[in-house]
């Protein structure tokens, strides 16, 4: 369970993010939406810990990421823009650093990178140093890397991009998986059709606002059939934002 | 503390430089291979040309060589060869700059006339100063003439009734006090020098590729949603990058070692003390430098915003510990209490002492360690701040 209540990130004069609250609950994929520069990747970033919010807090489970950072990332697993890998650990070394990290003794984080390679249908390449990974070799890796842990909590920051349409439906699979499982799944996502095929509950976000939140069903509702249309009709309103650097 | 994370982040670190080729060589290869063969090279070609030198017949082209027969008589006599030449002045400064004549001595017409009358009679010897290794058969040549003269004098006074004696009222003795040992550091003062710089090497890459090469692939922010405190995450990476200092450390010493026991050194009058005793001492020496080392460049990479920035700004700053050793070098700096809680000084003087095999004062000693342990820890907890502000993600 993810919960954003109030959060504010300025980067010196560009406010990124003013006040977004929201929750993504257990057993449901909980989509961001919005178009590039919205605010997305800041309000992901202060989830997962790695920036600190200027006004605003958001709990993880009921931990606060501000009062217990290290405790919030225990039941977190993040899938960080751009996935970098460690070009010189196989994908399975990968995975078993941050099990290692995480505090899982040596048989446990073994077992689960075998299971997570399993998962994942990593074998062909598990073994081989990541250098020359192909785009979805490396998604994995880093899918497997942020699961290693088994953590209540999964956080995507634009998991699709640059993957072609096979990787992309085994990342759809794995998500929905998750979900089956009982996880709270949250990813960010500026493509539509991605958020229709796959979430439970979608947040809108564009200029650092939240401006619309709710089932597919609810957003739909005020916009228009499809969530294209609902997407366009809710950013018109407002003007144009100016783009907040992330 | 839960120290669980740094030992996590050090072995993966350690692990995965072992398979850069990049870190390795820098750390293997570059400063414990080529420093050492590099000095050792250069000592070799000194003992060699030095050899040469003395052995070789000193050969002075003579213009006018009649008109002063006895002169070069006397200097037959000591070793000295002749060849007769014909130029004008023009003509002997164009050969001694060309190199066809190494010296060329050029008899005035009046030598002989001036000589007869009791008059300073005027030789013009030709060299070429800039040349090191041909100086000293100039002096050579010049000594044997000036002594020529004064055997002339001394003729002359005795022909007046004088005591010769009497006009010589100050003879110089001179006595080399420089033992074997202590010439030997004015080549391997250059050693301590290669030895610091190829130890800072050792740890330059891990540190850059740990710092803003992680940055740069985007698995920084990753790690830092780990539940590990996020200056035992730099701690781990520091560690690493001294265990990689360390070994560049105790290769580079070994190898200087081994090379100098190769290098006929006792030729030069030198006895380097570089045996397994002194190199221990000199690791010795070294060791508590390498947290500082560490630290220090994984501060500076931790600022850069990506590896090749990084690399720039390293270029510039590992050179910058190793000023003091430079202007030691030119100021003839002795091991002094002060100087003992400068940095790589320190360490640079010590080694100085433990290759001259002169005793070495505890008191130094411990300042240098226990100065250089605090320097390295201050700058370790530097790099945790630095670890814990948010622009670490640029």
């Amino acid at each position: 369970m993810l919960e954003a209540r109030g959060l504010c990130k300025s980067f010196g004069k560009v406010t990124a993010v003013r006040s977004v609250s929201f929750a993504a609950r257990d057993g449901q994929i909980t989509g961001l939406l919005g178009p590039n520069g919205a605010g997305k990747s800041t309000t992901l970033r202060m989830l997962y810990t790695v920036l600190k919010p200027d006004k605003g807090d958001a709990l993880i489970d009921g931990r606060s990421v501000i009062a217990e950072p290290l405790a919030a990332r225990r039941s977190i697993g993040v899938l960080s823009h751009g996935a970098g890998v460690y070009n010189h650990l196989t994908a399975r070394e990968n995975i078993t650093y941050f099990g290692e990290l995480h505090g899982m003794s040596r048989e446990d984080r073994e077992a689960r990178a075998a299971e997570l390679v399993e998962l994942l249908e990593m074998q062909p390449f598990a073994d081989r140093l990541a250098k020359g990974f192909s785009q979805g070799q490396k998604l994995k890796t880093a899918l497997a890397r942020s699961l290693v842990h088994r953590p209540k909590n999964v956080l995507l920051d634009e998991p699709t991009n640059g993957l072609d349409v096979m990787a992309v439906r085994g990342l759809r699979k794995l998500l929905a998986q998750l979900r089956d499982a009982g996880h709270c799944v949250l990813f960010s996502s500026h493509v539509m059709q991605e958020v229709e095929q796959l979430c439970d509950e979608v947040v809108v976000i564009a200029g650092g606002q939240v401006v619309a939140a709710g089932t597919l069903a609810d957003i739909r509702a005020r916009g228009g059939d499809k969530l294209e249309d609902a997407f366009v009709a809710l950013m018109e309103p407002g003007e144009p934002q100016p783009e907040a650097k992330e | 503390m839960n120290l669980r994370g740094i030992w996590a982040v050090f072995r993966k670190e350690f692990r995965e430089n072992l398979r850069d080729r990049r870190t390795l060589l820098s750390a293997v290869v570059f400063g414990p291979i080529l420093g050492p063969v590099l000095v050792a090279g250069l000592v070799q070609f000194g003992i060699s040309h030095a050899e040469e030198q003395s052995d070789e017949d000193i050969t002075v082209a003579v213009m006018h060589a009649e008109r002063a027969p006895n002169l070069l008589a006397y200097l037959t006599a000591r070793g000295v060869d002749f060849e007769k030449v014909s130029f004008d002045e023009v003509g002997a400064r164009q050969a001694v700059a060309a190199q066809t004549h190494k010296i060329i001595l050029d008899i005035p017409e009046d030598f002989g006339v001036r000589l007869q009358e009791g008059q300073p009679a005027p030789v013009v010897l030709f060299s070429d100063g800039s040349r090191g290794f041909d100086r000293r058969g100039v002096g050579r040549v010049r000594a044997l003439i000036s002594q020529y003269g004064i055997e002339i004098a001394q003729l002359r006074f005795l022909a007046r009734g004088i005591d010769p004696i009497s006009v010589l009222p100050i003879s110089v003795q001179e006595i080399d006090v420089s033992t074997p040992s202590s010439r030997s550091v004015l080549v391997l003062n250059m050693m301590t020098y290669l030895v610091l710089l190829s130890m800072l090497f050792g740890g330059l890459y891990l540190a850059i590729d740990a710092t803003a090469g992680e940055r740069e692939r985007g698995s920084l922010e990753v790690l830092l949603t780990s539940p590990v405190p996020r200056e035992h995450l730099i701690y781990g990476k520091i560690y690493a990058a001294a265990a990689y200092m360390l070994i560049s450390l105790v290769l580079t010493v070994v190898m200087f070692s081994v090379s100098m026991s190769f290098v006929g050194l006792e030729q030069l009058g030198i006895t380097a003390n570089l045996g397994a005793g002194a190199a221990t001492k000199l690791v010795a020496c070294c060791a508590p430098l390498i947290i500082f080392g560490a630290a220090y460049l994984s501060i500076v990479s931790g600022f850069a915003k990506s590896y090749r920035e990084a690399q720039t700004y390293l270029g510039l700053v590992i050179t910058i510990p190793t000023l003091p050793l430079m202007f030691a070098g030119m100021l003839g700096l002795q091991a002094k209490l002060g100087l003992m809680f400068v940095p790589f000084l320190s360490q640079h003087l010590l080694m100085t002492t433990v290759v001259r095999a002169e005793p070495i004062e505890p008191t130094f000693v411990a300042v240098s360690v226990v100065s250089t342990v605090i320097y390295g820890v201050l700058l370790m907890y530097v790099a945790g701040r630095l670890y814990r502000r948010e622009a670490l993600l640029g």
